[in-house]
């Protein structure tokens, strides 16, 4: 095995590529869940993104319209969930369920003429640095735009509800949607937008997956990595830094554990497969002990029903 | 006199009106653990439908159908609702048609991969996919530059192990520094995960990528990493045309054209088939052309070897791990060892995950 530098820097560079979509799908479902929505549909919504994306793709031949489209069919379905929760007061646990059951079925459905399609190669950014630069070089460069605006994010998140305004609004609809309102802001409306906020960012982690990662569609192509990116949201107790921790190491075990393999670790290989589950929850419930933090963090009434009397 | 032939007549266009009936009723039915258009396993199943279709008889399938208790359900449904014969084409299938075919008798049924044979009206067929493998195993020997194999495993069954054994064993006969490294992803179908062990087989050395699982991933990073691959059940070339050398194709329309017409006609009996590159059942893609003719030509030879007989995939001796004879000198492995094939051969590194 080589241990040296260069290789180190390759490594974390498909660590970094292979935890995008969870960075992406965690990201705008903490979103979500900050303003007081329980959205269980990230599987669902993930999936809808990842054939409409290949879909545009391979009907336009446009990699922007399918990236950009692949928000909107997330947005829309997402627009769904909102309705049935926020406008009919649907309890939030089972339309997140049936949410990602029909999006995993309609998938299926709408992605019949697009198996076995050759996907498009996307384009990566400074690949010449990649290359001329050790260490740094695959670690920096050489990535796709989406993953660069994924790493932003959770930083970008973090900003948006700690410093601004709007964020401060996000945080107390989801902590207490009745003196929000009381304060004459628009619970239902700010929440309809995290919802569909959520929503768009699922579908371009589906859409990373389908057009990027492994360029092309699969039935059933997101294979769970939404529940983990919602397990995720949980551990991190709502904190994006935390989420973005999360996500690498999970990605980085997964990618770890198959090199472990390659390499020929005598570990029973069942116990690999498990210690990306495992490493994750320890890390992050290690990292999340501050009990006053997690309090600060966690939105009060989240998965509460909210209804304004007229 | 007259009286008997009319008898004999009218018995006769009874007759002659009942065969024909149920030669136009005759219908075969269809079970599929993916979706058709999964480039790989269904996919080539499907195929075998068309076929039978082509020959004149009437067919339907059900896709996309779990291993378990909807199993059960859909070849239930199709053996109520007047088919004739059912192939069942997974190999989690295996217990649901046992039991559905005890409650049809009348209803002949054709399980992919299985043992069970549990009533006189199953029959079981496989394919010899070992003996591709060790088709590949000889390319990969000779193409490796890094004498590094890589290949991503799906579960620890005999079917796999086999595979991976065949290859080892073709490509130590023309390259003794080979090294096998195996990656188990314990799923079929997981393209992410699946491009991710391909990946990791590539840092850590393998220039020539396996696959026994069913998604074109694999190969498509072996595209991207300009490695070589190999395509899996069937032909995978359009998805990397550069790096895939060839792929083991599983041809199953003879078969089931065969099976269907026996059925039709009333000649069909209980049977356990195991097809190899002799009879088709094992096809191999088209080679390419950066083997370089000698290679190409050298394989071919090996291809028509195995088909003949010439060659078994695995002659003694061979030894497992530990250095304990498997198959000794001048002997080759009879098919009740290549069923149950649960150690890995001398050569193939790590351990088999319990």
């Amino acid at each position: 095995m080589s241990l040296d530098i260069s290789f180190i820097g390759i490594l974390i560079g498909s660590i970094m590529a292979s935890s995008v979509p969870l960075i992406l799908a965690a990201s705008g479902e903490l979103i979500t869940e900050r303003s007081g929505v329980l959205n269980l549909g990230v599987e669902g919504m993930m999936i809808i993104g990842a054939i409409s994306g290949f879909a545009l793709m391979v009907i336009t031949d446009n990699l922007f319209i399918a990236i950009v489209g692949s928000m909107l069919s997330g947005v829309i379905i997402s627009l769904i969930f909102g309705f049935l929760t926020q406008s009919l007061l649907t309890n939030h646990v089972a339309t997140g369920l049936a949410l990602t059951i029909f999006g995993i079925g309609l998938s299926a459905m709408l992605g019949k003429n697009f198996v076995g399609i050759p996907g498009k190669e996307f384009p990566i950014l400074f690949s010449s640095l990649k290359e001329s630069i050790p260490f740094f070089g695959p670690i920096l460069f050489g990535h796709s735009i989406v993953l660069y605006f994924a790493f932003a994010l959770p930083f970008l998140t973090n900003y948006f509800l700690k410093k601004t305004k709007l964020g401060l609004i996000v945080r107390a609809v989801g902590d207490s949607p009745v003196s929000a309102s009381n304060q004459g802001i628009n619970v239902i409306l700010v929440r309809y937008c995290c919802i569909l906020y959520g929503g768009a960012m699922c579908g371009l982690a589906g859409a990373y997956l389908s057009l990027i990662y492994t360029p092309q569609w699969i039935e059933n192509m997101t294979a769970g990595r939404g529940w983990i990116a919602l397990a995720l949201v949980v551990f991190a107790t709502w904190s994006p830094i935390k989420v973005l921790i999360g996500a690498l190491i999970f990605g980085g075990i997964t990618i770890l554990q198959l090199h472990m393999q390659a390499i020929g670790f005598r570990i029973p290989v069942q116990f690999l497969s498990a210690l990306p589950y495992l490493m994750t929850i320890i890390v992050l419930v290690v990292i999340s002990r501050d009990s006053r933090k997690i309090k600060l963090n966690t939105p009060t009434s989240l998965g509460r029903i909210f209804y304004k009397e007229k | 006199m007259y009286k008997n032939f009319f008898r004999y007549l009218i018995s006769a266009i009874f007759l002659l009106g009942f065969s024909v009936n149920s030669n136009a009723d005759f219908k075969v039915g269809f079970v599929y653990v993916g979706p058709t258009g999964d480039h790989g396993w269904t996919f080539q199943h499907h195929e075998g439908r068309n076929a039978v279709e082509a020959a004149g008889i009437k067919t339907t399938f059900v896709e996309s159908v779990p291993e378990g208790a909807d199993a059960e359900r859909v070849i239930r449904q199709l053996a109520q609702s007047g088919h004739d014969l059912i192939f069942t084409t997974s190999f989690g299938y295996m217990d649901p048609t046992n039991k559905v075919a005890k409650d049809f008798p009348n209803v002949k049924f054709e399980h992919a991969t299985g043992y069970k044979r549990e009533h006189s009206n199953v029959s079981t067929y496989s394919a010899r996919f070992y003996e591709g493998r060790t088709l590949l195993g000889h390319i990969a020997g000779k193409m490796t530059k890094t004498n590094t194999i890589g290949y991503i495993a799906s579960f620890p069954i005999p079917e796999v192990i086999r595979g991976i054994n065949a290859m080892t064993l073709a490509a130590q006969k023309v390259n003794p520094n080979i090294k096998t490294k195996i990656v188990w992803v314990f799923t079929w179908y997981d393209p992410g995960k699946e491009a991710e062990a391909a990946q990791a087989l590539i840092d850590q050395g393998a220039d020539v990528i396996m696959q026994h699982t069913d998604s074109t991933a694999p190969v498509q990073t072996a595209e991207k990493a300009g490695v070589w691959s190999f395509g899996q059940a069937s032909d995978m070339q359009r998805f990397a045309p550069k790096s895939i050398l060839t792929s083991i194709i599983d041809d199953w329309a003879p078969y089931y054209v065969e099976r269907a017409i026996a059925a039709r006609d009333g000649t069909w009996n209980q049977q356990d088939t195991w097809h190899g590159l002799k009879e088709g059942m094992v096809a191999m893609g088209p080679y390419n052309s950066a083997m370089g003719a000698d290679l190409v030509k050298e394989v071919e030879q090996l291809q028509k070897d195995l088909a003949s007989g010439k060659v078994h995939s695995f002659t003694g001796p061979i030894y497992d791990q530990k250095g304990n004879i498997l198959v000794a000198e001048g002997k080759v492995a009879d098919d009740g060892m290549l069923a149950g094939m649960s150690v890995y051969v001398k050569g193939v590194e790590g351990d088999i995950p319990k």
